[in-house]
């Protein structure tokens, strides 16, 4: 019984391989055409392993060109982890609040703060970018961090968490005499560590990955992030594909190690979440 | 402010005894009263600011906005209020018109992406080895970045020359379709890609929600000789359906705020074949620089959230088996 269980077990597997291979062929293809020279790119049938290496000179202009990837880069890597770190902060502050203070209208500001969560983010760019000029924050990376760190659904998914925090640990450290600036600092903050890491990664990869925000309110090339980089990339070498290829190499590979290491939270905290923002 | 906390007063005290018997406890906790409410806003405070400035205060605004003429090359003291001029004109505006109609196509990837997602999710829990290997395959499209993915799959889907249609006309079918590049299959070439990005998600959310069903069910069917098809849909299918309901709600919404995707693959064309109302606001804001015009777009699709939003309460008690 077992053994023929385990063969159907097999079966399914492999079947499950091919689909999946399939299923990351888009990747491959990006990674094996953006190590070619540009006249076998597009040869057909598709040859995954490069016949003529090129990869050298690719990642070379990509990364050195007019628009220099080290450059993006840096912009990128300044504003993600910037961005992480207040959001987290932020979010944790006000989970904190949300879930263990019973203060006067707490409950009607987070009804508040959920329902924004439903809106099409697009449609506040028009005001937020009036605002902005307004203040001076347009054309800033002060001001693409700041976009991103008022985060609803860290808010939310933290919540959740400190709600497990017990309420008999805080009254006795209450009785001690603990406020609750030292209560959040020592106590439920290390408590809910897990949650926390889950958060910071998923945050570090949607900022990362976030377009619209550079797109409306950055100007200058010197500020440009990766994916804004990326994009006017390709419109300024549409015709090369095998640099566009190794440009979006360089935009998705980074992540996806960062996926790799923290794939476990990252998948628990989407569950756990259940919804993206 | 202070309406605020009364109405949350009222709230607080409409509630069932036992939440008054809790309500007396608290009175009579030496932690209670300013004290407490001061910490508990000081804690929230840099998280409402921050949304009172970012997305309150825009809000508010754009309803204000979308009843004026005002662009943003004129100054503030050219804009004069036009009544509901703006709602007049998007109503009779035709490309408006298709991008809302898009957007209702759109969805129809919707249910396409739950199909595939619980398929594949029923296999990985039950059916395979390696589960966590092919989690994280078929988790990585929506980790990737939307703008590198729509770069890579405009020369994937290039009419000609890219390997999709290469593929079709090797197995002999002359005149594949022209895929971004041709109005009739612009939209459904940005489904595809669509669904391909959101199965990773839909499917982790279908694992988690598969954990749930108690295994005994499962067991008592198989011991009745059900075979593993009438398990699916008189077990599985049923007790997911909280699950599905979430996801499809969560994939309604997300689909009016596509926007990276179709930017970065066809700006909306060709001929506004792919245009929807969050890229036609884009184009009309800062293209167009039609503030007041824009700001309108953006308040019919407050409605139609609201609107969603509303039936999604209904829908919640009439169509989900708990």
């Amino acid at each position: 019984m077992t053994q023929s269980f385990d063969f159907r077990r097999l079966t399914m597997t492999i079947i499950m391989a091919l689909i999946g291979i399939l299923f990351m062929a888009p990747f491959f293809w990006m990674v094996s055409a953006s190590l070619k020279v540009e006249e076998e790119v597009l040869t057909f049938p598709i040859q995954w392993i490069p016949n003529t290496w090129n990869a050298i000179e690719n990642y070379h202009e990509v990364w050195t060109g007019s628009l220099p990837f080290l450059m993006l880069y840096w912009n990128s890597i300044k504003v993600t982890v910037l961005t992480t770190l207040t959001s987290v902060f932020v979010s944790s502050l006000a989970a904190y609040g949300f879930a263990k203070i019973n203060f006067k209208g707490r409950d009607l500001v987070f009804i508040i703060v959920l329902a924004t969560y439903m809106i099409p983010p697009q449609t506040l760019l028009v005001t937020q970018f009036l605002l902005y000029r307004w203040l001076g924050l347009y054309d800033t990376h002060t001001g693409l961090i700041l976009l991103n760190s008022f985060s609803v659904f860290g808010t939310f998914m933290l919540r959740q968490f400190y709600l497990g925090v017990s309420n008999e640990i805080i009254e006795s450290a209450r009785m001690d005499g603990a406020g609750h600036f030292r209560i959040f600092a020592s106590i439920a903050l290390p408590l809910v560590r897990p949650a926390i890491a889950t958060y910071a990664i998923l945050r570090f990869i949607w900022t990362w990955n976030d377009f619209q925000y550079p797109l409306i309110f950055l100007r200058s090339e010197a500020l440009y992030t990766i994916q804004l980089g990326v994009s006017s990339f390709a419109d300024e070498h549409g015709s090369i594909y095998s640099l566009m290829m190794a440009a979006s190499v360089s935009a998705i590979i980074p992540l996806l190690i960062i996926f790799v290491i923290g794939q476990k939270q990252v998948i628990e905290g989407i569950q756990l979440g259940g919804v993206k923002g | 402010m202070s309406s605020e906390v009364r109405a949350d007063t009222k709230i607080k005290e409409e509630r069932s005894a036992k939440s008054k018997r809790k309500k007396k406890k608290k009175t009579s906790d030496p932690f209670g009263g300013w004290r407490e409410s001061l910490a508990g806003w000081l804690f929230i405070a840099p998280m409402f600011i921050g949304t009172s400035i970012l997305v309150i205060f825009p809000i508010v605004a754009s309803l204000a906005l979308s009843f004026t003429d005002w662009n943003f090359v004129s100054g503030y003291a050219n804009a004069s209020f036009i009544g509901f001029d703006n709602f007049i004109a998007l109503f009779n505006d035709d490309v408006f018109l298709k991008s809302l109609g898009n957007n209702f196509i759109v969805l129809i990837a919707i249910p396409i992406t739950l199909i595939l997602s619980l398929g594949i999710a029923v296999i990985i829990n039950k059916y395979i080895f390696f589960k966590d290997l092919f989690k994280v395959i078929f988790f990585m499209p929506f980790i990737s970045s939307v703008v590198a993915v729509a770069v890579v799959f405009r020369v994937l889907f290039h009419p000609s020359e890219g390997p999709v249609n290469q593929f079709l006309m090797s197995i002999g079918i002359d005149n594949p379709p022209g895929w971004i590049a041709d109005t009739t299959y612009a939209l459904p070439s940005v489904m595809i890609i669509l669904i391909w990005t959101s199965i990773g998600f839909n499917l982790i959310i279908y694992l988690a929600g598969l954990q749930n069903i108690p295994k005994e069910l499962y067991e008592a069917a198989q011991i009745d000789g059900a075979s593993a098809w009438y398990q699916f849909t008189k077990i599985t299918i049923p007790l997911v359906s909280p699950t599905t309901f979430l996801l499809f709600v969560t994939g309604l919404i997300a689909s009016f705020k596509i926007f990276d995707l179709i930017i970065v693959l066809t700006e909306g064309g060709p001929a506004n074949s792919t245009n929807i109302p969050v890229v036609y606001l884009y184009q009309q804001a800062f293209i167009e620089l039609k503030t007041g015009y824009s700001s309108a777009i953006a308040l019919v699709m407050f409605v139609i959230i609201l609107v969603i939003t509303y039936l999604q309460f209904i829908g919640q008690k009439k169509w989900v088996n708990y």
